[in-house]
Formats: C-alpha cells, sequence, structure tokens
C-alpha cells in the first residue's frame, strides 16, 4: 500500500461519518432517524470493507509493526502520532470494524428515540475503539483508550433500562480509576526511557523495583477493563442497563482493551513484575472462573448471565497470557476473538426475544422451538461455541489455554478445566429453560421468528465462529510470529534479570 | 524614568488612559451610555491582546525595576484580557435582563484588569501590592454593583472584609521580608538569597515567617484551601457574569504573581516552600472534589470546582521546576477557556426572563437545547479531564511535572480525586442527558452568547488536534521566567 495511510483512514472514516451526520442531518426527531440509520450503516460497511485490506496486505512472517505512520503531535513532550499493527492487534481492529455495522444493523428497529445521537456515539466509539488498537504512543494509547468512556457513557446512561443511570456511573467511575493510575505509570516510565513511543519502550528496561510498582498501576487499569474478579461488578450492571449494541460492543470489544493491555505494555515491557506476579494473577483467574461461572449458574436474568460468563471466560483469557509459553499466549488471543464473536452473538441473541417480549427474565420464556426453530438453532450453535464444543471458535481458545497451563502448572490447569464443566452447565441449563419445554404462556403464543435483518446480521458471525473452529490456522498464523518474538524478549529478559541477581549474590559473597 | 520606561509599560499605560477618559464620557452621558460604554471597553481589551501579541514593545525592566516585562508576563496578560474581554461581552444581556444599567461596571472591570496586568508584571513587592489592589478594591465594588440585592451586597461585603484580611497578611509578609532581607525588589532579593544559599544557610526565621504570610495572602486571591471560603459565597451571591470573570482572569493573574514570586526570588528556598505548596494543593484537590457532590447551585458547583482546579494548578507550582511552570501555565490557559464557556451555559440557563442557577434546572436540556446541552457537556467532560478534551492535557502536563519531581503522593492524590469530582460533572451531564426536560430555556441566546460558546467549546474540543502553539507558547513563557 506503500504511503497510504491505511490506519489513519480506517480509524477517522467513523469519526467523519459522525461529523457529517453531526452537520448536515438537520430537522425533526423523525425526519432525522432515517438518514442518520444508513449513513452509520454505509460508514460503518466502508470502514469495514477497508480495513480488509489490512487482513490482506498484513505480512504474517514478521513481528515488525507494519502499515506505520508517523507524524510530530505534542511538541516538548516529544510524543508522536505514531500509528501501527502487528499480529497481536491487527485482528481486534478487525473484529472492531466487523462489529459497528451489525450493532448498527440490530439497532435498526430497537432504537427509536434520538436516533441521530445514537448512530453518532456508535461511529464516535468505533473509530475510538479502533484507535486505541492502532495507537503506538503510549499517550495516543491513553487518550483513546480513556475517551471511549464518553460514548459509552451516554450509550448506557440514554438508551439503557431502568437503572441506566446508576450503571453509567458505575462504569464510568470505576473504569476510570483504573485508568488515572494507569496515567501516572505511563509518566513514571516516560521520565525512566524519555519516551512514550511504544517500540522504544517494548526495547527499553524497566528498574525491577520500579516495574513492581509500575505493573500494579497497570493492573488497577487493566483488570477493571478486562474485568477480572473482584473488580469485575460494574460489567453485569453495564451490560443489563445497556441497549443490546451496546452490550454487544462491550463484551466484544471494550473487554478486550484490558486482555490487549496485558499483551501490549505488561508483559513485554514489565517481564520481571509479570513473572513476579503470575501466582496473583493465576489466583484471580481462577477465582473468576469458577466462582463467577457458580454465580452465573444462579442468575434469572438472561443478559446477567452472559455478562457473569464473560467475567469467567475473560478469567481464561488473564491465565493464558501469564502462562508465558506460545500456546497459552496465543490461547489467550483467540479466546478474546472468539469470546468477541460469541458473545457479541449471545447478546444479540438476547437482543431479539427482548425486541419482542420487553423482558430478560429467564422464567418469563419457555419452549421457544415450537415458535421459532430458526431462532433456536443459532442460539444453539453459539451456546455450545460459549461452552467450547469443538468445531466451534470458542474450542480453540480454550484447549490452547489449557494446553499452556498445563505445562506452567498441572493444578492450574485441573481448576480451570473444571470451569469449563461450569460453563457447559450455566449454558445448557440456560438453553433449556428458554427453548425447551411445553409453550404455554400467553405472551409467547404469538411470537414470530428472526426476521431477515436479524438473520442478516447473525449469519457472518455463524459463519466467522464455525471458520475459527474448523481452520483455525488462518487467525493463528498472523499472530504467531508476533507472540513468538514477545516470548523470546519475555524469557531473555526474565534470563538476563536471573543472570544478575545471580551475579549480585556472587558479588555479596 | 526614561522614554524607554514608558514603551515598556505601553499596554498598561494605554489601558489606564482610555479607562480614564471613558469614565469621563459615562459620567457626562450617564447610565444611557453604558451599552457603548461597555463596547468600547471590550474593544479596548481586544486591541490591548493585540498589541501585546504583536506590538513592538521594550522587553526588561522599567521604572527602576518596580516593572518588568517579559514574554512570560504577555502570555499571561493575554489569558487575563481574554478573560476579561469574554466575561464582558457576556454581561450585556445579563443586565439588561435584571434592570441594572450603571456604567460603572465596565469601567471598573478595565480598572480591575489593569491592576492584573501590573500583577504580571510586578518585579517588587511594592508595585505587586498597588497592582493587587487596584484590581481587589475594583473587584468589591463590581460584586456589590446590584446594590439593591441582599445577595450581591453580602457578596460584596464578605470579599470585601476577607480581602482586606488576606492583604494586611500579605503586607506583613512583604514587611517581613522586606525587614530581613533589605529590600522589595525582586532581582535584589534573589541575589540576597542567592547568597545565603551559596553560603551554606537556609533562609533566616524571618524571611521564613514573611514568606508564609505572603503565600497565605496569595492563597486567599487564587482561593485554595484553608483560604477559600469566601468562593463559594461571592460566586453565589454576586451577578453570574461577576462571577464568571472572577473564575477566570483574577485566578490567571493570581496565579501569575504567585508564580513569579515562588519561581523567581524565592526559588532558592524551594524545599521550605514545596511543603506548603504541597499540602494547599492536596487540600484544595480533596476539597474541591468532595465539597461540589452535594451542591444542588450550579454557581457554588463552579466554584468548589475552581477551587479543585487551582489545587491542579498548584499541582505544577509546586514541582518548583520549568516543567512544572510549564504546566501550570498550560493549566491555566486550559482553565480559562473551559470557564468562560461554562460559565457562559450558566449565563444562558434563564427561563421567562429570570435567570435560574439550580443544578435541576438544567434537566433534559439535550431535548430542549441540544447545541447548548453539547457544548455544556463538552466542558463537563473537559474539567473532569477526559482525554481528548482539553483538560486531560492540562492535568497531563502538571501530572508529567509532579511525577519528574517525585512528587507521587501529590500525583496519586491527584488523580484519584479527579475521579471523585469526574462524579459531579457527570451528574450535569446526566441532568441534560438522561433525565426528561421539566422547563426549557428562553431563546434565543444572543449572538454573542452563540459566538463565544462555539468558539470556547470547539477550541476546547479540538485543542489536541493542534496543541502545539498554546504548548511552545507556554513552554516559552516558563523558560522566559526561569531564564530572568
Amino acid at each position: 500500500m506503500g504511503d497510504f495511510p491505511i490506519l489513519t483512514m480506517v480509524t477517522f472514516l467513523p469519526l467523519l461519518g459522525a461529523g457529517i451526520i453531526l452537520a448536515f442531518n438537520r430537522g425533526t426527531a423523525e425526519e432525522t432517524a432515517a438518514p442518520a440509520r444508513y449513513m452509520a450503516l454505509w460508514t460503518s460497511l466502508i470502514t469495514f470493507l477497508l480495513s480488509l485490506f489490512l487482513w490482506f496486505d498484513f505480512d504474517r512472517g514478521t513481528a515488525e509493526f507494519q502499515f506505520v505512520e508517523q507524524v510530530d503531535w505534542l511538541p516538548t513532550f516529544n510524543i508522536t502520532y505514531h500509528m501501527g499493527v502487528d499480529g497481536i492487534s491487527v485482528l481486534f481492529v478487525l473484529l472492531s470494524t466487523l462489529l459497528t455495522p451489525l450493532c448498527v444493523i440490530c439497532s435498526w428497529s430497537a432504537i427509536q428515540t434520538r436516533v441521530k445521537e445514537y448512530m453518532i456515539a456508535f461511529l464516535v466509539l468505533e473509530t475510538l475503539m479502533i484507535g486505541m488498537f492502532c495507537a503506538l504512543d503510549f499517550v495516543l494509547f491513553y487518550m483513546f483508550y480513556e475517551a471511549v468512556l464518553i460514548p459509552m457513557f451516554l450509550i448506557i446512561g440514554i438508551w439503557g433500562g431502568p437503572r441506566r443511570v446508576y450503571s453509567a456511573f458505575k462504569f464510568f467511575l470505576y473504569t476510570l480509576t483504573g485508568s488515572v493510575l494507569l496515567l501516572l505509570a505511563l509518566l513514571a516510565m516516560y521520565f525512566d526511557a524519555g519516551t512514550t513511543d511504544i517500540p522504544t519502550l517494548l526495547a527499553h528496561h524497566f528498574p525491577r523495583d520500579m516495574q513492581i510498582w509500575l505493573w500494579l498501576a497497570l493492573f488497577a487499569s487493566f483488570a477493571v477493563k478486562v474485568p477480572m474478579w473482584p473488580v469485575h461488578t460494574w460489567l453485569p450492571d453495564a451490560h443489563v442497563e445497556a441497549p443490546t449494541a451496546g452490550s454487544v460492543i462491550l463484551a466484544a470489544v471494550l473487554l478486550k482493551m484490558g486482555g490487549y493491555g496485558f499483551f501490549r505494555f505488561s508483559l513485554p515491557m514489565l517481564p520481571e513484575a509479570s513473572e513476579f506476579f503470575t501466582p496473583f494473577i493465576y489466583t484471580l483467574s481462577l477465582v473468576a472462573i469458577v466462582y463467577t461461572s457458580l454465580v452465573a449458574l444462579a442468575q434469572e436474568d438472561m443478559k446477567k448471565l452472559i455478562a457473569y460468563s464473560s467475567v469467567a471466560h475473560m478469567g481464561f483469557v488473564t491465565l493464558g497470557a501469564f502462562t508465558g509459553n506460545q500456546q497459552g499466549l496465543e490461547g489467550a488471543l483467540f479466546q478474546m476473538l472468539s469470546h468477541g464473536v460469541v458473545s457479541a452473538a449471545l447478546f444479540l441473541i438476547v437482543g431479539v426475544i427482548y425486541d419482542r417480549i420487553h423482558t430478560r427474565e429467564i422464567a418469563n420464556y419457555e419452549g421457544l422451538v415450537e415458535r421459532m426453530p430458526a431462532y433456536s438453532l443459532v442460539f444453539m450453535i453459539f451456546m455450545l461455541a460459549s461452552v467450547g464444543l469443538p468445531g466451534t471458535g470458542g474450542f480453540v481458545g480454550e484447549f490452547l489455554i489449557l494446553v499452556g497451563a498445563f505445562q506452567a502448572n498441572t493444578w492450574v490447569a485441573l481448576v480451570a478445566a473444571s470451569g469449563m464443566v461450569l460453563g457447559a452447565a450455566y449454558m445448557l441449563y440456560l438453553y433449556r429453560r428458554i427453548i425447551f419445554g411445553v409453550l404455554t404462556k400467553e405472551s409467547l403464543v404469538s411470537i414470530l421468528d428472526m426476521n431477515r435483518r436479524e438473520a442478516l446480521v447473525f449469519a457472518p458471525l455463524v459463519v466467522l465462529v464455525f471458520w475459527m473452529g474448523i481452520y483455525p490456522m488462518s487467525f493463528l498464523d498472523v499472530m504467531s510470529v508476533s507472540v513468538s518474538n514477545l516470548i523470546e524478549n519475555y524469557q531473555s529478559a526474565l534470563a538476563a534479570a536471573e543472570a544478575t541477581s545471580v551475579a549480585n549474590l556472587g558479588l555479596a559473597k | 524614568m526614561s522614554p524607554l520606561d514608558l514603551v515598556t509599560a505601553l499596554p498598561e499605560l494605554l489601558l489606564a488612559g482610555l479607562a480614564m477618559a471613558l469614565l469621563m464620557f459615562g459620567v457626562f452621558r450617564g447610565d444611557r451610555a453604558t451599552p457603548l460604554v461597555l463596547l468600547l471597553s471590550v474593544m479596548i481589551l481586544v486591541i490591548l491582546i493585540g498589541l501585546i501579541a504583536l506590538g513592538p514593545r521594550g522587553q526588561g525592566v522599567a521604572f527602576d525595576g518596580l516593572f518588568i516585562s517579559d514574554f512570560y508576563g504577555d502570555f499571561m496578560k493575554i489569558l487575563v484580557l481574554v478573560g476579561s474581554a469574554a466575561a464582558m461581552t457576556m454581561s450585556l444581556r445579563y443586565f439588561e435582563t435584571v434592570g441594572v444599567v450603571r456604567f460603572e461596571y465596565p469601567i471598573l472591570m478595565l480598572f480591575a484588569t489593569l491592576g492584573m496586568m501590573m500583577m504580571i508584571s510586578a518585579n517588587d513587592l511594592i508595585s505587586l501590592y498597588l497592582g493587587l489592589e487596584l484590581q481587589s478594591l475594583s473587584l468589591y465594588v463590581v460584586a456589590a454593583i446590584r446594590r439593591d440585592s441582599l445577595r450581591s451586597t453580602e457578596a460584596g461585603l464578605k470579599y470585601f472584609v476577607l480581602g482586606a484580611l488576606s492583604s494586611g497578611m500579605l503586607l506583613y509578609g512583604a514587611s517581613m521580608i522586606y525587614g530581613f532581607a533589605g529590600t522589595t525588589n525582586f532581582e535584589t532579593l534573589a541575589d540576597v538569597f542567592a547568597e545565603t544559599a551559596a553560603a551554606g544557610h537556609g533562609p533566616s526565621f524571618g524571611i521564613i515567617v514573611g514568606l508564609v504570610f505572603l503565600l497565605s495572602g496569595l492563597a486567599f486571591k487564587v482561593s485554595a484551601v484553608p483560604f477559600h471560603m469566601w468562593t463559594p459565597d461571592v460566586y453565589e451571591g454576586a451577578p453570574t457574569p461577576i462571577a464568571a470573570f472572577f473564575a477566570t482572569a483574577p485566578k490567571v493573574a493570581a496565579m501569575a504573581l504567585l508564580a513569579r514570586i515562588m519561581m523567581g526570588p524565592f526559588i532558592e528556598f524551594v524545599a521550605q516552600w514545596q511543603q506548603i505548596v504541597v499540602v494547599i494543593s492536596i487540600a484544595s484537590m480533596l476539597l474541591g472534589a468532595f465539597a461540589a457532590i452535594y451542591q444542588t447551585n450550579i454557581k457554588r458547583l463552579m466554584a468548589y470546582s475552581s477551587i479543585g482546579h487551582v489545587g491542579y494548578a498548584l499541582v505544577g507550582l509546586a514541582a518548583g521546576t520549568e516543567e512544572g511552570l510549564r504546566g501550570l501555565i498550560v493549566y491555566m490557559s486550559i482553565y480559562v477557556i473551559m470557564n468562560l464557556g461554562a460559565w457562559g451555559c450558566i449565563l444562558c440557563m434563564r427561563q421567562k426572563q429570570v435567570m435560574v442557577e439550580g443544578i435541576e434546572d438544567l434537566k433534559g436540556l439535550s431535548k430542549s437545547s441540544p447545541a447548548l446541552a453539547l457544548a455544556l457537556a463538552i466542558f463537563m467532560f473537559s474539567m473532569a479531564g477526559i482525554p481528548p478534551l482539553a483538560g486531560f492535557f492540562g492535568k497531563l502536563y502538571v501530572f508529567l511535572a509532579a511525577i519528574e519531581a517525585e512528587l507521587y503522593t501529590l500525583a496519586v492524590v491527584g488523580v484519584l480525586s479527579s475521579v471523585v469530582g469526574a462524579f459531579y460533572y457527570l451528574r450535569i451531564v446526566k441532568l441534560m442527558y438522561f433525565d426528561e426536560p421539566i422547563e426549557a430555556f428562553d431563546t434565543p441566546i444572543g449572538r454573542e452568547m452563540t459566538v463565544i460558546l462555539t468558539g470556547t467549546s470547539l477550541l476546547i474540543m479540538l485543542f489536541f488536534v493542534m496543541p502545539g502553539p498554546v504548548i511552545r507558547g507556554a513552554a516559552a513563557a516558563a523558560s522566559a521566567l526561569f531564564a530572568g
């Protein structure tokens, strides 16, 4: 592609669309609704098509950052506008660009109030998400990372359910608390390394004592975003109250920001601290996997159940990320992608029946298979993908993570594997209560199956979930060189640290 | 005095002359002339901005070292002038609405501005005090300009009594410093202190006492905790455009003065004053964050918010470095724009020709007037320090300096209190966007308001696209002060 600034185009095209809607789409709420919908749809579709260049042109044989752009930005501080992707981030960019048009379609008739503002918020959100995964400067990254709070706060607060205000505030303040500590860590890193440029920071070695503090500050931010137990409590609230598309983006992309943060910053920049805290991460991840699975089993609200299952699945991600071997790390990345697809689909599935009956209580549903066969099929596919059935995307990620965990620590793998059993339990139990049984409820007798628009939303996700399950190599290929490069640097940094401490010990004697 | 001195102080002299000419004009024409006087005053301020930014002037000291003109002063003066000009522009409609039309008001504002410019350019404890009093006395009167309103007169009186107390403390501190150092000139003071430091001594006890009193007096002017008590009452009681003025220009001037003294002659004793500033800063940030939560009046809320912001700006001062000063200047620049915009929105809160001040009145504003709600939301998110809005960059630069100076506690308290602060800024956004409207505000808001609100909100929102000019200017201003 040469000098063509593809990443900037992909990042800011949605913002341009939002600006056009804001500037030119005037009139009453009814008049502006339809043009806003079409404009948002076309903008996000063009963005997606543009982002496909990244997929085809991405060189899978190198761990270098690709499609790099760099321009001076903040003077006297040495901060540049630096964009680029590698095997770790490129797939998340594609995930974001794929899901935004789907969100627009699924909100087509579900959102009837303030459509224009809604579409603007989603397009702005898309820009911020893509920008965050592309940013190669820590300050730039932080800007995108935290700015995401604004549109998400508004989406939950304006178009959310009855307790939307509480949830929106909780979401905002929880995440902000973590983020500001990240900011301080960022500034401290700037003074040690003299730059906030990510590729330079990746090559920089921080003193061990400093690493511990920096790691904790980074952890405060990323753990809230992931979210890890015990700072996960904002997630069920936010998911339950957010509109369907908001939940989709929240589960599929925003949670990945935390995981991505561990991969981009904690592991490669602070290897000694990461190793030091590995048992801590294992513990929290295992608690998340087992405890939140049990909590999910007891839920009466569909969205809450899926929200807790997200926490459990993200527990696998953090577990895999800190195993320190190829399978674990690739598994964690893969799990993030497959969870992005599967949880997005599950929230959309809830959205379909919520749009019809306007309740998320599991007890209000039964025997839907009688009236909605196609819906039941789609639900089954994603339910099984979430459980981790071989042949679906969910299996590959969890399997790789367990293989990685087994090499690192057998007991950890054992507990994590038991989490998979619990996962099967709550998902099957959910499915049985909603889909099977005899349909006797008055409200459900005339319920309609999915319409063409809804089927259109699920089609790409179904294809993707099987593609990821049957031929995962096309995704693993993209990430493997970057991941092995990361592990190589990680291990060599640890070996170097080991050597120095042994040498110091020798000197002391 | 040489003719060159007059050139050095040209903007101040011009302002003084024109203000007096306007006063004569007003006296002869009476209150009928108020709109014209106001318009002319704003034009004078705009011309001064142009003069300072572009005009040829002598740099350096004048009037036997009483007055200094440097790039640092120029930068801060432009901020002050922008604040004054915008606040005066916004006041026109207000005074017509409430039916208080007095020609003295714009002229007093001009004199207050003149006092601020003197403060910024002060190079001697005497000229510092003169500038400060010229500013303060004008402001006492302006705060009480609605003399038939109980709240306005109460605000003016309260401001006067407490202000006089703080001026007294400042003067006492200055006399102590004079007594123990033998001079009031900043440059000579710097030499004396440098000698003391070079000889390996700390400052004498008298100097320390003087410094503490000086700091207390100035902390009162910037409304830092524990000298903040007047702020909420005065902001609430004073007419809204005047509160908007209080929140912007005088803060910048007092902060500029504080930085000029602390980073100038007293830089040798940074170890002594740093601990005081750290405590003041932490207390201001915490109080600004927590006390604002329960406010129901938007003007009081803004008062507490400004106390918090002063705390953040003081983080830059506490660092005691050139980077810290740069952070402080960046912060104050953004602070002025942000506050002008937010107060502009508050001035638009009119229902049936009556000003309303309850934050509950903002309910559902996004439906009744979406543009106004968007502007206020931008200012609120910016004040909360959420990127990519300008407020974030202000915080970024002050915390950068704090981390560099290894003031970790200060930085951690600062960022955590910004989370608490975010809560009440978000509450305003919540009222505007999540709640249903009760009663719409009067429209139209007026052309001058539209211009100011559009201008400030675009500046705040798009700051991240072109941060260069402000940051480079602030860096140059900071290095100008440190070089001199």
